[in-house]
């Protein structure tokens, strides 16, 4: 059968291999097995997840990609018949993590960025100051003073703002999607750099409560684990109408995940399944939206602010406007590139738009209605590097959030296996053999580096463009240029082309 | 030799001094100086020249061995990348006094502006030192390679408290500041630390500052009336960490 | 790089433009020629009741349809050339004209933003282009270096009691008679110096408060953005002067309780009129500060980590603001004080007496 043809090949040099076993241990997907005086390679089962090339202390292994070369047909691609042969097979949705697949062109990086040459200097972050300061909020018209004899006295009261001293946020990963010890390593790394993570739909362990000053609580479809002291431990609460790899898509975390631990964070039995409606069954309209938000600041006391987020799709200006006035502090803009453990395929390719175009329109609404300050923007979904960050912000985004990024961090490999509970690397998995693979203080530091090291770039950025603080990016689409994209991307995107 | 600025452009008074100076003249006087830009740009040699009024921008700059002294107010950018020499100012020095400076002094009887001091170095026996009587402004000693920086707070002209800007020695990686008074930390920049006078430091320090009050005419007893603090590199290689690669 | 000059009588006394034209001419070194410009308040006492809108047109065909637009929104007390002579060097690429007009009673109640409201229209034709519009006061600005500027309009004709000038090195946009400085909003004058790297944030920021900027230049952009904070918000001048140019959040942080608190305010909901990279500026405006009554105000302010130069003096009555002290001294021999203002600090000079 066609579709069993391994998609890798399993090389073990046995010059090298002392026969010590390790990559059987730790190969999860099952590819390696012992017969008798060898390691045997299993090549359909192998992922490709690399778990058993960096364990292996001799480096006898070694993966090659589709060692069986197929006819070449530009439509019929490989992955296509794939696909085909696999539902013929199943009769069944095709499953998929990570981000999207289809789409390679990403305009980002057909983004440029600007430098200062001699009518203003650039500035040096490595002495001067470079500020990265965020705050995710309402912000009011104007500020207020009363005059107190010779002194003045702030008049005008603030709404709750979350404050970041970076503009990069973890994204909404859920505990049961993820390891605990994935939700705590994130969380750790929130607090060391000053910014939060999410804690997803799945709630909250009590592991984590105590970072929950760095964490946003997400109320999504299911309201699993949604309770007051959850509410009440959050940084900020989110709710989620959707994601950028399954817009309009609900969740399933299958019954067979569902431990104890995740039980007692979500509140449902041991073994059940945890479904997450595709709509929220209290919002059928913007008008419930509002309802929802409100209730949400009534419960927090008004003390936090209430974001939400949606998957970019075509009419995200409008919903972003309507979700605005609904009261939201924040709108989380998830592009349609954006990762998931788990979802259908076809979905995952082909519903959405780009983050880029996302933001822009939405950034450009909110000013025309004159409501932009009262909204956050935050985009996420393939923010891969600082650069990326830098061009999100300059076309109008506030802060944005990364998942996959923070994931690789953690040491995932992309093998785009998630949906299998299998994870070798302890992320995406709630095996407590495979979790006890990573460890939370190794995890929260390497993401805090990450966090750290886009941090130091993001102020080389600003530095080169002569700018001294965060706030002068913001939706500072003078500069950025365009290299190779087209008359209307451009117009879209409010940026002028290279050159211009 | 007298030569009279007044409404000049730059360019003709400095052929002025040029010529003067290849006729054999080693001392000038420039007297109605206002604005005009680099005097003394790259003189070399033992010539003394005198200058009345506000010189413009770049005073000193590349200057190798001429003594400058200004009756008045300098403007931006005294000394600047200068080699060695002497530049005196009996007023105010404004922004990047000594920018690059290698070698010289520059003496300042009031105070100085912002980014002082900024990316001067050491370079073989050359030892650059700028004296400040007056404040500083933010960024002082900005990149600091080499050399010495005094600044003393004393005679303070322009109603401001404190000695020190912030920023104090922001990336500083050589030389050494001190500063006649007490310095809070949260002036210091990255890569600066305060370190104890050492009986070395306290006889550079007034080796330096016996010249600089014999040039203004101030009683060195009431400098020394209060201690001095020492500003200093954590590190010779501040961003040994900061790129990493494959 | 520019050349920025503002003189002021804190008492309202006249002074003649002679010394505004010497101070600036002595920095022709910082500008290139493709700029020249002036603000004189106090210009015209037996006017003083009348908005006098400065407009450049193209020629007297436009002033016309420019008179017939200005007839449907206000009343035109008075209207004249402004006189200019020929200036070797100078082409004349507009007919200056200045019009003395009241608001009609119904919108008295909100005239100064109608007058905004209308001049921002007028520049939305595209072909004239009001360069002042306040009370007693004006604006006079060409292609050229400030001293032709100054012969051009015949300077030596007025006398003031607060005086702007700036001499341009075009940067972002090229030499033309619009973009020369000051830029004027109302009464509000400001000259600068640098070129401001956040200004698309705070282009789009001012639209959200309803400014458009038609000029496309930064130093619009900053007299719009003194003009939200001070005449609209009414935020006193040193506050104002902290949204343009901010504290740092690590000094916030070492401020004591009640003024940290006003800060941080100031930074969320104003951050997008931070303005960034170089400049020193000096603003003009007719009123008092905020809450002090007052005939005049200048404000002189560099960026919050001092990349232009500022140089202000005193002597008696008169305060001086000067990208460089020789300008000062060319025309204030023995000021009685000089001093360089710190890095986003405000130099405020207010006229307090009758003018």
């Amino acid at each position: 059968m066609y579709s069993s043809v391994p998609e890798f090949r399993v090389l073990i040099d046995k010059q090298r291999c002392r026969l010590c076993k390790r990559c059987i241990e730790n190969c999860s997907f099952g590819a390696l097995e012992w017969r008798g005086d060898k390691v045997k390679a299993f090549d359909d089962r192998c992922v490709a997840c690399l778990r058993c090339v960096s364990m292996c202390p001799e480096d006898a292994i070694t993966l090659r990609r589709t060692p069986s070369d197929v006819s070449a047909h530009p439509v019929w691609t490989e992955n296509a018949r794939r696909d085909v042969f696999t539902q013929s097979r199943t009769g069944a949705i095709l499953l998929a993590s990570t981000g999207n697949e289809l789409h390679e062109s990403i305009i980002f990086d057909h983004l440029l960025l600007d430098a200062c040459q001699v009518t203003n200097p650039a500035i040096d972050p490595l002495r001067e100051p470079i500020e990265l300061r965020t705050y995710i909020g309402r912000k009011p018209r104007s500020v207020e003073f009363e005059a107190i004899g010779d002194s003045i006295k702030l008049k005008t009261e603030l709404s709750p703002a979350l404050r970041l001293d970076i503009p990069i946020m973890i994204a909404q990963m859920s505990y049961g999607a993820i390891s605990l010890e994935a939700h705590e390593a994130l969380a750790r790394a929130a607090v060391m750099r000053g910014t939060t993570m999410g804690s997803g739909e799945g709630g909250l362990h009590k592991n984590l409560y105590p970072y929950s000053d760095h964490i946003i609580v997400q109320v999504a479809s299911g309201r699993f684990g949604v309770h007051p002291a959850y509410l009440e431990a959050g940084a900020a609460v989110e709710i989620k109408i959707g994601q950028g790899a399954k817009p309009g898509i609900g969740g399933h975390l299958p019954g067979t995940k569902i431990t104890d631990e995740i039980s007692e964070a979500r509140m449902i039995p041991i073994g059940a399944d945890a479904i997450s409606p595709a709509p929220h069954h209290d919002i059928y309209s913007i008008e419930d939206l509002a309802q929802l938000v409100n209730s949400l600041k009534e419960a927090t006391r008004y003390k936090k602010p209430v974001l939400v987020k949606i998957a970019a799709v075509h009419n995200v200006a409008a919903i972003s406007s309507g979700i605005c006035r609904a009261g939201a502090d924040a709108i989380v803009i998830d592009g349609f590139r954006a990762g998931t453990g788990a979802t259908p395929k076809v979905i995952r390719d082909n519903v959405g738009i780009p983050i880029e175009l996302a933001i822009a329109v939405v950034d450009q609404r909110l000013r025309e209605e004159g409501i932009r300050r009262e909204t956050s923007l935050i985009a996420s979904g393939t923010i891969r590097n600082s650069g990326d960050v830098a061009k999100a912000i300059a076309l109008g985004a506030d802060a944005v959030k990364i998942g996959t990024a923070a994931l690789i961090a953690l040491g995932c490999t992309v093998c785009k296996r998630c949906y299998t509970g299998k994870c070798a690397w302890g992320i995406a998995t709630q095996d407590p053999k495979l979790r006890s693979r990573l460890d939370p203080a190794d995890g929260a530091q390497r993401v805090s580096n990450l966090l750290l090291a886009w941090s130091i770039e993001l102020k080389e950025i600003l530095g080169a463009a002569g700018i001294n603080s965060i706030e002068s990016l913001r939706g500072n689409r003078d500069r950025l240029r365009g290299y190779g994209l087209d008359h209307t991307t451009l117009e879209i995107l409010g940026v002028q082309h290279a050159g211009s | 030799m007298r030569i009279v600025a007044n409404y000049k452009h730059y360019k003709e008074l400095n052929e002025e001094v040029v010529q003067a100076i290849k006729n054999g003249a080693a001392q000038l006087t420039l007297e109605d100086v206002n604005g005009q830009r680099f005097i003394a740009d790259c003189l070399k040699g033992k010539l003394k020249i005198d200058i009345y009024g506000t010189p413009g921008n770049d005073l000193g700059m590349f200057m190798d061995g001429p003594t400058v002294t200004v009756f008045g107010n300098a403007q931006d950018g005294v000394g600047n990348t200068m080699s060695s020499g002497k530049i005196i100012i009996h007023g105010d020095g404004r922004d990047i006094v000594g920018h690059s400076m290698r070698g010289g002094k520059i003496f300042v009887r009031g105070d100085v502006g912002y980014r002082v001091g900024i990316h001067m170095k050491t370079y073989k026996s050359n030892v650059p030192i700028i004296v400040a009587g007056g404040r500083a402004g933010d960024f002082l000693g900005e990149y600091m390679a080499g050399g010495i920086i005094i600044i003393l707070g004393m005679h303070n002209t322009a109603k401001k408290t404190e000695i020190l800007g912030d920023w104090v020695a922001t990336g500083q990686h050589g030389g050494a500041i001190y500063v006649r008074g007490e310095v809070d930390d949260s002036k210091l920049g990255n890569g600066a630390a305060q370190f104890p006078m050492t009986a070395d430091d306290e006889m550079t320090v007034k080796k330096v500052l016996t010249e600089y009050c014999r040039v203004f005419g101030l009683g060195l007893d009431s400098v020394f009336e209060t201690d001095f603090t020492k500003i200093a590199p954590v590190s010779h290689r501040p961003y040994a960490a900061l790129y990493t690669c494959e | 790089m520019c050349s920025i000059l503002g003189i002021v009588n804190a008492s309202g006394k006249l002074f003649s433009a002679s010394s505004i034209i010497e101070g600036i001419t002595l920095m022709n070194e910082r500008c290139n020629g493709l700029g020249g410009g002036f603000a004189a308040y106090g210009l015209y006492p037996e006017y003083k009741e009348y908005y006098a809108l400065h407009i450049l047109l193209k020629d007297f065909e436009q002033k016309d349809r420019v008179e017939e637009m200005l007839k449907e929104h206000v009343d035109i007390y008075k209207d004249e050339e402004i006189e200019t002579r020929n200036v070797q060097g100078i082409s004349q690429d507009y007919l200056p004209w200045r019009f003395f007009v009241d608001v009609p009673e119904r919108y008295a109640h909100d005239a100064d933003n109608y007058i905004i409201d209308l001049s921002m229209k007028i520049n939305d034709t595209g072909n004239a282009l009001v360069i002042s519009s306040g009370k007693n006061m004006g604006v006079f600005k060409a292609i050229g270096y400030p001293d032709q500027v100054a012969k051009l309009y015949k300077l030596e004709k007025y006398e003031a009691y607060m005086w702007l000038a700036h001499g341009r090195y075009p940067t972002n946009t090229r030499g033309w008679w619009g973009g020369a400085h000051p830029f004027s909003i109302l009464d509000c004058s400001i000259v600068h110096n640098g070129e401001i790297t956040s200004y698309g944030t705070n282009r789009r920021f001012l639209e959200l408060y309803g400014y458009k900027c038609s000029y496309f230049t930064d130093s619009e952009v900053l007299a719009y953005l003194w003009d939200l904070l001070v005449r609209r918000h009414k935020l006193p001048i040193d506050v104002a002067s902290e949204v343009l140019a901010p504290p740092f959040w690590e000094q916030i942080e070492r401020m004591p309780g009640e003024k940290r608190r006003i800060i941080e305010a100031l930074r969320i909901t104003y951050g997008p009129a931070m303005v960034n990279g170089p400049f020193g500026i000096v603003i003009a405006n007719s009123t008092g500060l905020t809450g002090v009554a007052g005939n005049g105000t200048m404000v002189g302010l560099s960026d919050r980590i001092k990349l232009r130069p500022l140089v202000c003096a005193q002597k008696d009555d008169y305060t001086f603001m000067a990208s460089e002290e020789s300008a000062i001294k060319a025309v204030c021999k023995n000021p009685d004080i000089v001093w360089a203002p710190g890095a986003g600090k405000p130099t405020v000079a207010t006229v307090t007496g009758d003018v």
